[in-house]
């Protein structure tokens, strides 16, 4: 079957998922992916008119919680844990791209 | 070597003590670690101060947990309370958990004594331990070949002596491959009859914790000694489990066993693999046992199905993984491109390729040919499970297709080596239990292993069908490089 | 044709996206606390922390709260809504998915009146709120900024959205809607709804289209807006905006556009070409909510009245116009200190009076909350009963009330305490008159002989006197009368 990925949907699904690929991973990838999603291609040529996807495979609703609250976990060892903290805080490098949901 | 029911005993009745017993199995990992490579970190003051605190329980009197004094092997995507916990990944290089997994927790209070944190592919996803950030885990029957995985470093931990029992986990097999390649029991439970809570996600729907041991009944008394309903994990079962070991071995006299003619080959599997199915129906039918072949038509596009669903699932749960709040992180100018520095340089190839399939499959334009069309398939494969099991108590495959192969020698094909988990995943899809036991070697000496399925919350008469097996195939082969010390 | 003719009329068409932040206990997934100004990261856990391994349990108290919300706009909840994750990356998102929900929201389809008008609501749904970042550096803002600082005590905090049909058609029925929807949530206390502390935002979806058209135009998107006021602004400007774009003959953009309440105008987001692709997906982590028919029974037994019910009644029961109906609805907490008062014994119409006069001039003037005044209701029932008795004037009660406003003090007590008690012995007031028209007997006469305009004058010169012997406390009425009768006998 003929490849369905390119290089260039491949760059652009490495960008959602944060991803800094290297140009030999590109093309590893488009080829690799292509591959799989070939495979795939029995699943997505079954006939599943009617049926209804499971998301889970036990049929289980409502399972909550009382709304009571309970201490968590030290802040010190928290921050303690991260790359980089200051003022209590997590820090992070500046946000370039306005990519707010 | 001992069983965990032994070890227990002698515990109990004070005949050893579990710091003498815990240093054996240290001092065991020290010699063959070298060889192996099961373990991404050996606890030794944390195993002896836990062996310890059970002996002077004992000395004070205090009734003792079912695993007093049991060495057990935790996979490394288990967190463990301030000690590191890796899932085999650069990425939490230096994180150690603010928690314990529920599991560690009830083990803990069983009396089990921690020894290792055990290797595995990179965040579960792989069936060979060679996707390891820390090295591949050698075959202990075999140290040229792989132990299988993802939970290979738990199954050579018990293969090898490290311990009578481990935990794994188990999303498309990662369990009962590795068991059966390594020649021991895997159990993979019924989703949600174990907490996934402290379990490091991988795909979240199919994931499920579940024992290694050496025999059926040690396999029994982990799982008991760890399911049940937690309320921090909104996907446990809140029902009381069927125990399991009262009628261990009431044999098979009766029982209605199916030999699902999808995962039997020949195409594709190894002769010495069909051959050991032959004789576990021979002895299942000695048993008393009538068993027959069952169709299961859309256990074909298992494999298809979870290679959509388990990547889109694991490319939402890695998401997490930014250098923001713990683990690597990678320094660059902007989050975003702090983010994919560090990404890329904390995740495997293997990592990469299951993240970026997932968020194509779920990506706009592609959710319902791929992750939709998924699910649907997962709901046939559930119905014609259920037609099967109107039929038949249980059900028996191979556990995989081949024994352990060299490794390397699917490195460089991802699609070969997920094919290793086709008999597998169907049951993962279906949320229901299944186990493997060893059935024997091949022509090399390789342990091969059967796969008993049964129906959701059938664990009793999926156990008691694997007990009989064992007894009849009589396995009583250990590793040619342990026999040799 | 001149040009006037030609001019094209446009109609503005909003939809309103309102966030809420739930006055639940402890966040929506995790029991860590919901609460508002804590110290940097002391409210996380490893569920809203996202760490490796950790789990998401639902609490039971949003669900009750979303279907309260159900109720009040008459949404349809169905038998069981499921969450989903919504993928991106941002670091004030620990998991780097935000938990919503999608396609089958706990409340869909609902409905609120705002001034007669009916204005659809298509759904309201559950999700998780996000960390909150610092930026550092820089003017503060996120552009130019050199670094962020986060904090996750906000993440995890439950919120429902709640997203209105484009049915709304002017700045001030943007701002009706709002002012509506929070009294609705505050009356069935399920949030804050403070928009300066953020526990309500609103977002705005703004186009203008020729009337008569059904396509809708090109939307822009308004954010940044913290209170009614820069809400009724923002959308006031953005259609004026609009409105001059399109009559020179451009076109809009569909884009994000941030308020500035300073320059007091709509700016242009810098944002990347590309579309969000969120990927969303059933969250395999928690499971459907079915809300059973007991929760439901529990949920309706529980709704207390609401403020377009509680309006109408106040204006049958207490004979108020629906101006005062709709100030003392409108403040939080005003309706039920009058009622409150009323039960005590006052008359509505009375409480009423004081309530949107005094009490409610204090408090604008001091920034209190009704809660906080240190009169209760009974003591205003007090003054009212004070002034009806004839013990007080009007006047004096207005000196009494301030007074009582201002310290824990009794209407009683001070009335006491300054002597103010009004002489009404009719006695006491009669043996004065004739003390006065004793001493003052010329101008007695000259009253009697007097025509209109000198009886008039005369008549209040010794009532002042009497007013003067009494010093101010006697009680006006009773001593007009009395002088009248003395007088003309």
């Amino acid at each position: 079957m003929a490849t369905r990925i390119t290089p260039e949907d491949v760059l652009h699904v490495a960008n959602l998922a944060r991803l800094a690929l290297t140009e030999r991973e590109v093309e590893e990838f488009t080829v690799q992916l292509g591959a799989i999603l070939d495979h795939a291609a029995d699943v997505e040529a079954l006939d599943t008119e009617g049926v209804p996807p499971t998301a889970h495979p036990l049929p289980l609703v409502n399972v909550l919680r009382a709304d009571v609250p309970r201490p968590g976990v030290d802040r010190d060892e928290i921050l303690a844990a991260a790359p980089e903290a200051e003022q209590d805080r997590f820090r992070v490098p500046r946000i370039l791209a306005e990519d707010e949901g | 070597m001992s069983t965990a029911r032994e070890i227990a005993a002698q515990v109990r009745a004070g005949e050893r003590s579990a710091r003498e017993i815990v240093d054996e199995h240290l001092l065991a990992i020290e010699l063959r670690e070298p060889e192996i490579h099961a373990c991404n970190l050996i606890l030794v003051e944390e195993a002896r101060a836990q062996a310890d605190a059970v002996d002077e329980a004992r000395a004070r009197g205090e009734e003792l947990g079912p695993l007093a004094g049991v060495p057990v092997a935790l996979k490394d995507n288990l967190c463990t309370h301030h000690v590191p916990t890796t899932c085999s990944s650069r990425i939490l290089s230096g994180w150690r958990p603010p928690y314990d997994a529920t599991v560690v927790t009830k083990l803990r209070a069983a009396g089990a004594v921690f020894v290792a944190k055990t290797n595995l592919d990179e965040f579960a996803m792989g069936s060979s331990t060679e996707n390891s950030a820390f090295g591949v885990t050698r075959n202990p029957w075999d140290t040229s070949r792989v132990p299988g995985g993802s939970s290979g470093g738990s199954a050579a931990a018990v293969a090898a002596g490290y311990a009578p029992l481990a935990l794994g986990s188990d999303t498309g097999g990662s369990i009962r491959q590795p068991a059966a390649l390594c020649g021991v029991v895997g159990v993979k439970p019924t989703y949600g009859r174990v907490s996934r809570y402290g379990l490091v996600a991988f795909a979240s729907s199919l994931d499920q914790i579940g024992p290694f041991a050496l025999d059926v009944e040690d396999a029994a008394l982990l799982l008991e000694s760890m399911w049940g309903h937690d309320p921090c994990d909104s996907t446990s079962i809140d029902t009381t489990p069927e125990p399991i070991r009262p009628g261990l071995y009431d044999g098979v006299q009766g029982l209605r066993v199916g030999i699902i003619d999808e995962l039997a080959g020949p195409e594709g599997f190894q002769p010495d693999v069909l051959a050991a199915l032959d004789r576990a129906t021979a002895v299942l039918e000695a048993g008393g046992a009538t068993v027959e072949r069952v169709g299961v038509p859309s256990a074909a596009y298992g494999l298809s199905a979870y290679y959509l669903i388990a990547p889109a699932e694991a490319s939402s749960n890695l998401a997490r993984y930014d250098g923001v709040r713990y683990g690597l992180r990678v320094e660059a100018d902007g989050v975003a491109e702090m983010n994919a520095a560090t990404r890329d340089a904390g995740f495997g190839a293997e990592v990469k390729r299951r993240i970026m399939l997932g968020t194509y499959a779920l990506s706009a334009g592609y959710y319902d040919a791929y992750y939709g069309q998924a699910q649907r398939v997962r709901t046939l494969i559930i119905r014609d499970f259920e037609r099967a099991y109107q039929r038949f108590d249980v059900l028996l495959s191979p556990t995989s297709p081949t024994t352990a192969f060299p490794i390397g020698a699917k490195a460089a094909d991802p699609l070969a080596m997920y094919l290793s988990d086709v008999c597998t995943i169907p049951t993962n899809l279906a949320g229901a239990p299944a186990m493997s036991i060893p059935a024997g070697l091949d022509g090399d000496g390789l342990p091969i292993g059967i796969q008993v399925l049964a129906p959701v919350l059938g664990e009793a008469v999926m156990f008691r069908a694997a007990a009989a097996l064992e007894q009849g195939l009589e396995f009583t082969a250990r590793p040619q490089t342990l026999e040799a010390r | 044709m001149t040009a006037t003719e030609s001019r094209v009329e446009y109609e503005p068409v909003i939809g309103l996206e309102v966030h809420v932040e739930l006055a639940t206990a402890t966040k929506l997934f995790c029991s860590c606390a919901n609460e508002f100004g804590a110290e940097p990261n002391t409210n996380v856990c490893p569920v809203c922390l996202g760490l490796p391994g950790s789990l998401p349990v639902l609490n039971e108290r949003a669900v009750e709260f979303a279907l309260r919300v159900g109720e009040a706009f008459h949404f349809t909840v169905p038998a069981s809504s499921i969450f989903h994750r919504k993928n991106y990356f941002y670091p004030d998102m620990p998991k780097n998915f935000q938990t919503s929900q999608f396609d089958q929201p706990i409340c869909a389809d609902g409905t609120l009146l705002v001034d007669g008008t009916p204005i659809g609501i298509e759904r309201a749904h559950l999700e998780e709120d996000t960390g909150k970042s610092m930026h550092m550096g820089g003017s503060g803002r996120i552009h130019g900024a050199d670094h962020s600082l986060v904090d996750y005590n906000r993440a995890g905090v439950p919120l429902m959205e709640i997203v209105s049909r484009p049915e709304i058609r002017s700045a001030e029925q943007a701002r009706a809607y709002v002012s509506e929807l929070r009294a609705v949530l505050e009356a069935i206390g399920v949030s804050d709804v403070k928009m300066e502390e953020g526990s309500m935002r609103v977002d705005a979806n703004v186009s203008i289209r020729p009337v008569g058209r059904e396509q809708f135009g090109t939307r822009a998107e308004i954010k940044n807006m913290n209170s009614l006021r820069s809400l009724g602004r923002a959308v006031a400007y953005e259609i004026e905006r609009q409105r001059e774009l399109l009559e020179s003959g451009e076109r809009v953009v569909q884009e994000t556009r941030h308020w500035d309440e300073n320059d007091g105008r709509t700016h242009s987001m810098r944002s990347k070409e590309e579309a969000f692709d969120y990927r969303f997906f059933p969250e395999p982590d928690l499971v459907p909510v079915a809300p059973t028919d007991a929760l439901r029974a529990k949920v309706h037994a529980g709704m207390p009245e609401l403020p377009a019910a509680r309006r109408a009644r106040l204006v049958e029961e207490w004979g108020i116009n629906d101006h005062d109906a709709a100030v003392l609805v409108g403040d939080a907490g005003l309706a039920e200190y009058a009622e409150a008062a009323v039960v005590a014994g006052a008359p509505g119409k009375d409480v009423v009076n004081w309530v949107t006069g005094e009490v409610l001039g204090f408090l604008n003037e001091t920034g209190l909350a009704v809660g906080a005044l240190p009169l209760a209701p009974d003591g205003l029932a007090e003054l009212v009963g004070l002034v009806a008795g004839g013990t007080i004037s009007r006047s004096q009660a207005k000196d009494v009330l301030r007074e009582c406003l201002q310290e824990p003090k009794r209407p009683k007590a001070v009335v006491a305490e300054r002597g103010l008690a009004q002489v009404s012995d009719a006695g006491a007031l009669g043996a004065t008159i004739d003390e006065i028209l004793a001493a003052n007997a010329a101008t007695v006469d000259e009253y009697r002989a007097g025509d209109d305009k000198v009886k008039k004058k005369k008549r209040g010169f010794l009532m002042g006197e009497a007013m003067k012997a009494l010093r101010g406390q006697g009680n006006p009425q009773l001593l007009n009368q009395l002088l009248d009768e003395k007088l003309d006998a």
